[in-house]
């Protein structure tokens, strides 16, 4: 029985509209509440603080075998960043791919609660499950990766739309995952046989099927069984010169499918996927384009992911990208082809401030994010570990807030970058109720999270409260208190409990995982012609590929009535 | 005049710190603090208190060694001399900016880790990564080191950018791996993959080589002065010298010079003895 009362706090809550607000807000039992009385109440101070629901992350790889061999491929990139033990936390490394506990330790640090991880190869479902359970302090969840699974490219090939919903039910199930990733449309599997996909009107060998073709399937499948958040697509050609025609196209393929106002297509690290040119040497931004799109249509939303200017490390699904990348940096590469499902690399990378085209990235990335106007459509992101590590948000914020911030970045770039940005021209600037809407309550409403991003009554109660006064601080001049204040918060409150103070761990806790339990009348169990092909392709038997409820550490598993 | 004898008197007013290890240590002692920066402008006592650790125990320097502090100080010319079995005591001389370490006996790993300028000396043998990632200095090994001398930190290519490492005995397996700049000379032998991944700098090697000699090199000097069993595949041969010049010296031959390594569009050289090398002739008729 715990109470909890967030006293005079500057309330930003933009899913209820409320708008730096002096109010209190109280927490009963790891929700929150109407009221609760004081005197059984632990009471927290917030005045001259910023209130705001717990940070919502809706794309980091954070874990999975491929996250693991990111950390065995880098052993100089923990040297230079270790965490000792204390008493409450455990020891661990950074920089760019922090081990579990870490990772757990500094997003909380941030007044970050939930998290998603977008990538799961579905076999290795069971490896990212047990290091999300070995994440603390954090609600999570993970995508499986569904573009280039055989049976759902042969299921597409051949109409069979409500079967192709059947199996998706039955993987969600099978892997505890959350929604659809889509990493380049049959590209991976092409990659298989050392191809990739031109565009999206390219064929899939073997298969005979399209990436447009794999893009609405899925996106209808997503639509018969309900699911909460959208399809997940990384595109076709990403981080290619002139494939801003290829996200544009991507986009555009399922304009039809959408109905209403409700989005159909999620676009992640959108950055990638905006650039012009044809080559890297003519390489320029195409945020215009993309952000004019996107302002005119209702059916897609984007996360940004921001580039930093860092030494990271890159992990994608995407293993023709990566060897591109390889081939670029000449840098140590991992190759991985996980069996008929999909493909990964991974490349260490370093974004330089005097590379054009790295400064070039940079500068698109915060185009996007300053030029679409409605924050609803768009997350803040960096695709952690790809354009850097997740602890960079304070910097991106303040480049968001402050065109002050900006400015004494730009000088520091390339010449021929900041000569081609358009950032000089956007003078707009994000409130803190904005940042409240895309680092959070835009994320959590993208994802179809009804619990989270928000502190109506009846919301988990998942609290960040960051040391900055909005009435007495202008983030346009003073960008480096708010980069300060965000990168250690106040005090982060975690199911009705203040998990961090003053930038400390105070008490490690588990967080849940949430996964869909779709409900579908077609009988989801797998027929024997299924069964069969699990013995003939796949590692693992059809008996031993799912992972049990009980196998998860907090299960949370949301129910969902599909249509088929 | 004035000023040269106030000089003189400078460079005369040396301060020698002494350290007699008090027992034997038979698990790794880590002492990153042994180092002239470290001990400039600090009382005995203060000195004394220094943390070190020994296997997971924080100790102090005392606790591990009898300090004998002789002159007065002086930031300048700053000596430390260990005397005694040091092999167990890693990190002796790391990210040192200045100032002398001699060491009289044998050295333990990651001697001179870093070391940014200054020069140490060892008597006896010194371990495996000696001089990695240094920067600048000199280290002196009077007797055999063991592998990755002026190498990277694992997984990274960021190895030794500068300053030089003398060793007058036998050297371990990849000495110079991703060596960046300065100089390594080897008075006695080397094992495998001597230069491996190197990216510039120059390796000399007076006596034998185990082969394997620049693997992945991309640019810089190898000199093989004695014995190499075999020249790897990717390496192409250019022309025979009668003579190469190694850090401002000029080295005897005549030597092979071959290009490589070609598998990572490499132009690094690898000279090798023509005298010592009979079974290398064979090249010749690529000429």
């Amino acid at each position: 029985m715990t109470h909890l009362i967030i006293k005079n706090g500057f309330v930003y809550d933009p899913l209820n509209g409320i708008n730096g607000e002096k109010m209190d807000i109280f927490t009963s039992n790891g929700r929150i509440v109407e009221k609760v009385a004081e005197k059984e109440a632990k009471v927290i101070d917030a005045s001259g603080m910023i209130v705001m629901p717990g940070g919502v992350d809706i794309h980091c790889h954070i874990a999975g075998a491929e996250v693991n061999s990111g950390r065995l491929l880098r052993p100089e990139d923990h040297v230079k960043d270790v965490e000792v033990k204390t008493r409450l936390t455990r020891s661990g490394v950074g920089y760019s791919i922090p081990s579990t506990f870490t990772t757990g330790y500094r997003y909380s640090r941030m007044g970050y609660t939930t998290i998603m991880n977008p990538s799961m190869p579905p076999l290795e479902a069971r490896h990212t499950h047990e290091e999300l359970d070995d994440t603390p302090m954090l609600d999570k969840a993970s995508y499986p990766l569904l573009g280039d699974w055989w049976f759902v490219l042969e299921h597409l090939r051949d109409g069979l739309l409500e079967e192709c919903a059947a199996h998706v039910a039955w993987i969600m199930n099978a892997t505890k995952g959350y929604a659809i990733k889509i990493v380049n449309p049959g590209g991976l599997e092409a990659w298989s046989s050392g191809r990739n996909m031109r565009d999206i009107d390219d064929s899939v060998p073997y298969f005979n099927i399209t990436p447009r073709e794999i893009i609405r399937g899925l996106c209808k499948v997503n639509k018969l069984l309900n699911l909460p958040h959208t399809i997940h697509v990384h595109t076709n050609n990403l981080g290619k010169p002139g494939n801003y025609v290829t996200a544009l196209e991507t986009m555009k393929c399922v304009e039809d499918l959408a109905e209403g106002d409700r989005p159909v297509i999620h676009v992640t690290h959108s950055q990638f996927s905006s650039y012009k040119g044809s080559d890297w040497r003519t390489m320029s931004s195409g945020a215009e384009e993309v952000a004019k799109y996107v302002n005119h249509h209702s059916h897609v939303t984007l996360d940004v992911g921001q580039v930093i200017f860092t030494d990271t490390t890159t992990m994608t699904a995407d293993g023709p990208f990566q060897h591109r990348l390889y081939l670029m940096t000449g840098n140590k590469w991992v190759n991985h082809d996980v069996e008929t499902e999909t493909t990964a690399g991974i490349v260490p990378f370093r974004y330089r401030r005097k590379s054009a085209v790295h400064a070039t990235q940079w500068s698109i990335g915060l185009e996007l994010a300053l030029l679409i106007k409605d924050p609803w459509k768009i997350c803040m992101t960096t695709d952690h570990p790809n354009g850097g590590p997740f602890t960079a948000y304070p910097s991106i914020i303040a480049w968001f807030m402050s065109q002050v911030a900006r400015k004494k970045t730009m000088m520091k770039i390339s010449k021929r970058a900041r000569r081609n940005s358009l950032l000089p021209s956007i003078d707009r600037e994000y409130s803190f109720y904005e940042i409240a809407t895309i680092t959070r309550a835009g994320q959590a409403k993208i994802l179809g999270l009804k619990q989270k991003g928000h502190l109506g009554v009846g919301a988990d109660a998942d609290i960040a409260i960051y040391d900055v006064n909005p009435e007495q601080v202008d983030p346009s001049r003073k960008y480096k208190t708010v980069r300060r204040a965000f990168r250690k918060a106040a005090y982060t409150i975690k199911g009705g409990e203040v998990v961090v103070k003053d930038g400390q761990i105070v008490k490690p806790v588990y967080g849940k995982t949430f996964w869909l339990d779709v409900k579908t009348s077609l009988p989801m169990e797998v027929n024997d012609d299924l069964k069969q092909k699990f013995r003939d392709y796949w590692t693992i038997e059809y008996e031993n590929y799912a992972i049990p409820e009980r196998f998860l550490h907090a299960s949370a598993p949301i129910s969902i009535k599909a249509e088929v | 005049m004035l000023q040269l004898l106030y000089r003189l008197r400078r460079r005369f007013k040396k301060i020698v710190i002494t350290l007699h290890p008090k027992r034997l240590f038979d698990i790794p002692v880590d002492a990153e603090c042994i180092n002239p920066d470290m001990f400039a402008e600090k009382s005995a006592d203060e000195i004394a208190s220094l943390k070190v650790w020994e296997g997971n125990r924080q100790r102090t320097l005392e606790d591990l060694f009898k300090i004998k502090n002789e002159t007065v100080s002086s930031s300048e010319e700053l000596t430390i001399r260990v005397r005694g079995d040091v092999s167990k005591v890693r990190r002796i001389g790391a990210k040192m900016s200045m100032g002398n370490i001699i060491v009289e006996g044998d050295a333990g790993m990651h001697l001179g880790e870093e070391m940014k300028g200054g020069v140490i000396t060892v008597t006896g043998n010194a371990d495996s990564w000696t001089g990695a990632r240094m920067k600048n200095g000199t280290i002196e090994i009077k007797g055999d080191a063991g592998d990755y001398i002026g190498a990277s930190y694992r997984g990274s290519t960021q190895g030794m950018s500068g300053g030089k490492i003398i060793i007058h005995g036998d050297a371990g397996y990849e000495v110079g791996c991703f060596m960046r700049k300065g100089f390594i000379k080897v008075c006695g032998n080397v094992g495998q993959f001597a230069g491996i991944h190197m990216r510039n700098g120059t390796i000399l090697v007076q006596g034998n080589s185990e082969g394997r000699a620049g693997a992945q090199m991309v640019n810089g000097k190898i000199v093989v002065c004695g014995y190499l069993p075999s020249v790897i595949p990717t390496f192409t041969i250019d022309v025979i010298r009668p003579k190469v010049k190694v850090n401002g010296e000029e080295v005897e031959g005549p030597f092979y010079q071959f290009i490589g390594d070609l598998a990572d569009r490499g132009d690094g050289k690898l000279f090798v003895s023509k005298t010592k090398n009979p079974h290398l002739s064979m090249f010749e008729e690529y000429l």
